[in-house]
Parts: structure tokens; sequence; C-alpha cells
């Protein structure tokens, strides 16, 4: 297996969610991007919901230091201990797992353990796992602090840059969600406007 | 749209009301038509139905209320199919198939409704020549299913057991229709027909709505037509080649033809009553003596020993006068017209009685009920006879007229013999094709007893309600009977098919149609030559 992006390694683990810490400060996988964990045998596929960059210890608050900086990279420039003080984490909602070759589109028997590290899916990957829209109904359900419409909204979107006709495969999505949200008219709208091409 | 396409899947249902099929997202709801076959494929059997209805379905009320965006093709792309759909409502009304013997039997009504979800298909062009058989010895082409080419093919054996009705409003084509059929009885039944033929349109050369003219039977079939006419002038200026001219004598009326006339005659009840008397008193030449009764002391004295009061009997007479003065209406008549029909019709000849100029109700009601009357007997006697000898049967007997709510409504239906062939139907094997415009002025008790009825666009509602009455899924049929167009279309029920079908008659009137006719005789007749030499 080619060596995949890492982006970051598993400090909190439950059988719905976890969170991860960026190797890199800022550099966080984007909302709604398809990442994965594990190891070969046991693979675990989350979807990327919240991401935040906050102060190593909980009790100390960054300060303003650029009042007589030029740009806000000179900050980081001068102050080069803040990379080292500062962590950027991003939570993502499980969506699936992979046994052997085989994908399911529900939650894993076991969560993920912690320092497991995450990676990047690639585009073939996405392709896979966006055959089967079942992961939608755990997106909408998941009690997310993100609305569930902005997430199904940027999954759907960044998913469909993997397929050949981004189109089609939203379309796909879009009655399948039509079918998921046939009670609440107003969730599928939004979610639709968002998705529109 | 290709045959056989997947519509969609059976949602809900029940025997007597139909079932709904929810439409697939990739079937445009506008492709899909009532009056189309399909068949619902069961987890046992094949099922086959007509569409109904189709309507269109939400999942969400609030989507008609705040209606989405569907100017974005997107979002109408995504709606479509999910929270809008289309839906159908299909009458199940045969099983094909299934088993073995079932598919010996061929299809069979049905009993029970498809399972849940079962798979709806647009039924194939076999499908449909399996369920309405193909063109046989027995089978005649009638038309197409609409938007298929399949061929319409009825049982004319079966047909003709029964008496049957054509209906529909002026200029829909009952009458392209009946010379169809009549075309089909005389090449595939044992049938002989007699036609009265009020409009001089099924002997010689009728016209099509567009003034071109159609050949009628005579041209097609001569050896099996023979045309009488009541007006020799007329058929010889329009250059027809008639077989026998029609007068009819005075004793050959009868009290119960006037008492048919009684509304177009403006007679009074009494009057009516008044003519039997007469007859009792006078015999068989009674319309001469009543109408040669002067003012005098002695036909006075004749009304007060018949109780017939002065006022009745004048009415009466202005009544029978109108009759006198129908030219084909003569004191003696020089041959026996109903003799020389019956002769026709035992060699096999259809008759077709041409009416000339004489078109008034008066004239056709009191010709064709005279006439037929003497024939029912005839045949009557002589279908006792053959059933106490054991010796053949006449031929059947198909009597055809127009107007037929003129006969047949429910005043006089008990009295005229058309009344008395309908309700006894094949009895003594003499049959109806009633061709009429408006079905509910026709006696319930009569419409009751049709076995195959077509009818082409009605849009009144009493006669469609009339029509339909005691067939099964009526509502289902009244809305694609509403749905017909003006013109060359029709829909068909009864005995002679296996279910409701509309469809659209063949074709009458171009060269190619006449030898698609005529070529049918032809085959048969080869067929029987070679027979010889078996």
């Amino acid at each position: 297996m080619a060596e995949l992006e890492r982006v970051g390694e598993i400090i909190e683990a439950g059988t719905t969610a976890f969170t991860a810490q960026c190797y890199q400060l800022y550099e966080i996988p984007p909302l709604g991007s398809l990442v994965k964990t594990g190891n070969a045998s046991a693979e675990l596929y989350g979807i990327v919901y919240n991401a935040a960059t906050t102060s190593l210890e909980p009790g100390r608050r960054p300060i303003a230091r650029g009042q007589d900086e030029t740009s806000q990279e000179a900050i980081y420039r001068s102050s080069p201990q803040l990379a080292k003080l500062l962590r950027s984490e991003f939570g993502a909602v499980v969506v699936g797992h992979k046994e052997g070759d085989k994908l399911y589109h529900r939650l894993p028997p076991r969560p993920a353990r912690i320092h497991s590290f995450v990676h990047q899916c690639t585009p073939a990957e996405v392709m896979d796992f966006g055959q089967s829209f079942d992961f939608l109904n755990i997106l909408l359900n998941a009690n997310l602090p993100v609305p569930a419409e902005e997430l199904v909204g940027a999954a759907l979107r960044r998913m469909s840059q993997a397929h050949k006709d981004p189109r089609a495969f939203l379309v796909a999505a879009g009655k399948e969600l039509a079918i998921l949200l046939s009670g609440n008219l107003n969730q599928l709208n939004a979610i639709l406007g968002r998705i529109k091409t | 749209m290709t045959e056989n396409q997947r519509l969609g899947i059976v949602v809900s249902g029940s025997l007597g009301k139909g079932v709904e099929v929810k439409l697939d997202s990739s079937v445009s709801i506008e492709d899909v038509v009532v009056g189309r076959f399909v068949t619902i494929e069961g987890a046992k059997r094949r099922f086959f139905g007509m569409i109904s209805e189709v309507s269109l379905g939400m999942t969400d009320q609030r989507l008609s209320l705040t209606p989405p965006d569907v100017a974005d093709p997107f979002i109408a792309e995504v709606l479509a199919g999910t929270s809008t759909f289309g839906t159908l409502h299909v009458t199940p009304t045969l099983v094909i198939g299934g088993d073995a013997d079932s598919l010996l039997e061929g299809p069979q009504p049905v009993k029970t409704v498809p399972s849940h979800f079962s798979v709806v298909n647009l039924a194939s062009e076999r499908d449909v020549e399996l369920v309405f058989g193909s063109e046989d010895e027995k089978r005649f082409f009638i038309g197409n299913p609409l938007d298929m080419e399949t061929k319409l093919c009825i049982d004319l054996e079966e047909f003709v057991k029964r008496s049957n009705g054509i209906f529909g409003k002026s200029g829909t084509g009952k009458t392209f229709l009946t010379r169809i059929l009549l075309i089909g009885m005389l090449q595939k039944s044992q049938a002989v027909n007699l036609v009265f033929d009020m409009h001089n349109e099924y002997g010689w050369e009728g016209s099509s709505e567009k003034g071109n003219k159609v050949k009628g039977l005579k041209q097609l079939f001569s050896s099996k037509v023979a045309v009488f006419t009541l007006d020799e002038e007329n058929s010889k200026r329009r250059k027809v080649v008639t077989d026998f001219t029609v007068k009819i004598g005075y004793d050959e009326i009868e009290p119960a033809d006037i008492a048919l006339l009684r509304q177009t005659l403006n007679l009074t009840e009494q009057a009516t009553e008044a003519v039997y008397r007469l007859r009792q008193r006078f015999g068989k030449n009674w319309l001469g003596k009543t109408l040669e009764a002067r003012e005098a002391e002695e036909t006075r004295a004749l009304l007060d020993e018949l109780d017939i009061h002065e006022s009745t009997f004048q009415n009466l007479r202005r009544g029978l006068s109108t009759i006198q003065r129908l030219p084909f209406i003569e004191p003696k008549s020089p041959a026996n017209a109903v003799k020389a029909i019956l002769e026709h019709l035992e060699r096999g000849t259809n008759v077709v009685l041409e009416f000339g100029r004489y078109r008034d109700i008066t004239a056709y009601i009191l010709v064709a009920n005279m006439l037929s009357r003497r024939i029912y007997a005839h045949y009557q006697e002589k279908m006792e006879k053959a059933i106490a000898e054991d010796a053949t049967k006449p031929h059947p007997l198909v009597i055809t007229i127009e107007e037929a709510h003129k006969f047949l409504n429910p005043e006089v239906a008990s009295q005229t013999i058309f009344g008395t062939i309908a309700r006894e139907m094949r009895k003594y094997n003499v049959t109806l094709l009633v061709i009429d415009q408006r079905p509910s002025g026709i006696d319930s008790e009569v419409m009751s007893q049709m076995g195959t009825k077509i009818t082409c666009l009605m849009d009144n509602e009493r006669d469609i309600d009339s029509v339909l009455a005691g067939v099964s899924g009526r509502n289902e049929l009244k809305s694609v009977l509403a749905k017909l167009a003006a013109k060359r279309q029709a829909l068909v029920f009864g005995h002679a098919v296996p279910m409701p079908v509309a469809f659209q008659p063949r074709e009458y009137g171009s060269a190619e149609s006449y030898k698609a006719f005529s070529g049918e005789t032809k085959a048969g007749t080869k067929e029987d030559v070679e027979k010889l030499w078996e």
C-alpha cells in the first residue's frame, strides 16, 4: 500500500466518533472529508465533522502578539515556540469500517485505538465508499455540534469530486436523502440547497 | 416507449378496486397513458391489466404548499420519483400462465391481487396476443389496442351468440365500426345478417365525413350480399344494383306495428287500443277497411258497436293515413318481401334493406318491426322443428337496427319484436346488432342482456352510465371512455373479448383496406377448394 497522507493521531476514541490531533499546526483535513484509521485487518472510516486549534494547556489562553508585526506570518516567525504551544485537532464521526476486503457502512464492533494514525483517503477509496449511501443515515442521526445539513452537504460535495460524473453522484445522493428525509422537508431543502451544482 | 419496459411496483390495492402502482423515477409520467396494458409479475402468477388512472403523489403534503425551486434542474431531478412521484391505478383483469394448466387454458379471470411490490411492466405485443388471441378462423381483426401495433381480434362466433350494441355520439365512427363488424361476421361466422339500412350506407356505397365515397358490402362481397330496397327510384339514381324491391301490403300491417308507432304518429292510448278491436272485426284487411270508412251512418253504428269514440277514430285515421301515404305501402303487395328475404337468408346470403328517401322514423320503425316479426316467427318455427327432429338448425341471424332507442325504449320494448329478441337472446338463433347514439333511451333490461358492447366517445353522463351499467370496474372504464378521441377510437367490452379494451378500429375506405378485407375471404375460399380435393 502506498504511503498515504498521514494527517494525525487519535487522542480520543469512542464507538461513534474519534478525535485526532494533527501533526502540523493548521494541517487539518477539510470539513466533510473521508479519513481512515486502524490497521490493514480492521479499518475504520470517519468523516471530519469538526476541527479546532487550541492552546496545549486548557487553562492558558493565547494572547494577542501582532501589534508590532507587519504581517500575520511574522508573528509565527518571531515566536517559533507558538507551533509547539498550540495544537490543531479534529473530530470525525465513524461512518463505516472494513473487515478484510469487505466494506460496511455501519458502526464498527470496537472503537479505534488511541495513537492510531489517521490517514486521508485516496480518491479511489472515496469512490469505493460512495457506492452506497447508507452512511447518510448515520450522519443525519449523529448528535453533533455542527448542523447535520452542513456536514452532509460538505461530505457529499467532497465525495462527488472523486467521481467521474459529480452531478450524477449528487443526484443519486439527493434521491436517497429525499427518501430519508421524507418527513422533514425543510432539512431536505437545506441540504439540497448546499449540494446543488 | 419501448415495450416490456419496467414501469414501477405495486404498492397497495384490492381486488375490487384495482391496485396502485408507484412509478419508477426513471419513467416519465407523461409517457404513461390511460388504456395501456400492463403485466404485473406476481410471485406465482402474471397478472394482466389496464391502466385506468394516472395521478401525482408526494410524500409530504407541505411540498404542495411550498413548492421547491424546480427551476433548478438539479432539485427537480432529485425530487422526481422520490418526494414527488407518479402513481398509476391498474385494474388487473386476467391471470396469464403461472402453471402448466393455466398455460393451456389461456388467460383466466383474476381472483386475487399481486403481492406487495410486484414489478409492473408495459405489456408486450406477445402478451396482448396471448390475451386477445391472434387472427384465425373464428377471430376477426377489428383494430389495434391504443398505442400498440398488435392486432386486436374478437371472437365472432361468441359475438353472434348474443345481442350486441354499438354506441357513440354521432360522427364518432359507429357506421364504420359496424361495416367492419358486418364484414367480419360475413367472413368468419356462420351467421347471416339482415341490415335495416336507414341511411343507405351499408349496401352499396357510403361516405366518410370528409365526403369521400367508401364501398359498401355489396361492392366487396357481391356474391354474399343482396341489396333490397324500399325506394327503387332512389336506388336507380344512385346507380345501385338492387336484388329486390320491397312493397308492403295493407294486410301485412298488424295492430302491434301501430302500437309501436304511437308516439311518432301522435296517437292516443285509446286509438291504439281501437286498432286491436278493428283488427278483430275486419280481419287481416283491417287497415284498408278502416281507411275506407266514410262519414256515414253505418260507420257511426260500427264505432258504437266497437265502443270507439268518434274523436279517437279520427285520431287513428289521421295516423293511419300517414302510413298510407308512404309510397311503398300498397293495398296489395305484388311480391312477398318476407319470403324473399328468408330465401336469401337461408341460402346464407346477407340482406341489406335500403330505405332510399324514406328516412323518416315512421317508415323505419314500421318496416323494420314488421319484417323482423315475421322473420323471427319463421325462425322460431324452424328452430323448434330442428330441435324436435334433431335436424340442422337455421343459420344464426343477426338483425342490425339503427336508432335503436326508438324500438327499445322502456315504453315500447315490451311490445316490439326487438325487445323480445334482445331478451330471449339466442334461443331461436336470432340476435340483434343495435346501433344507437342515445343508449340511455334503451330499456335497461335490454341493455343488460347485450353480450358485447362497443362504444365510441360519449359525453352524456346518462348515456355513459347506461352503457357501463353492470360492468365490473365501471368507474375505471368510465375514465377510459371519457378520454377516447372523438374519432376512430372505441372501447369494447363484454362477451367476445376477455377484457375491456380501448382500440383504434382498423382502416376502412382505402384501396389497401379493401384488399385486406377481401384478401381474407379469398384465402378462405382457396382453403375450401383445397378441402374438396382431400
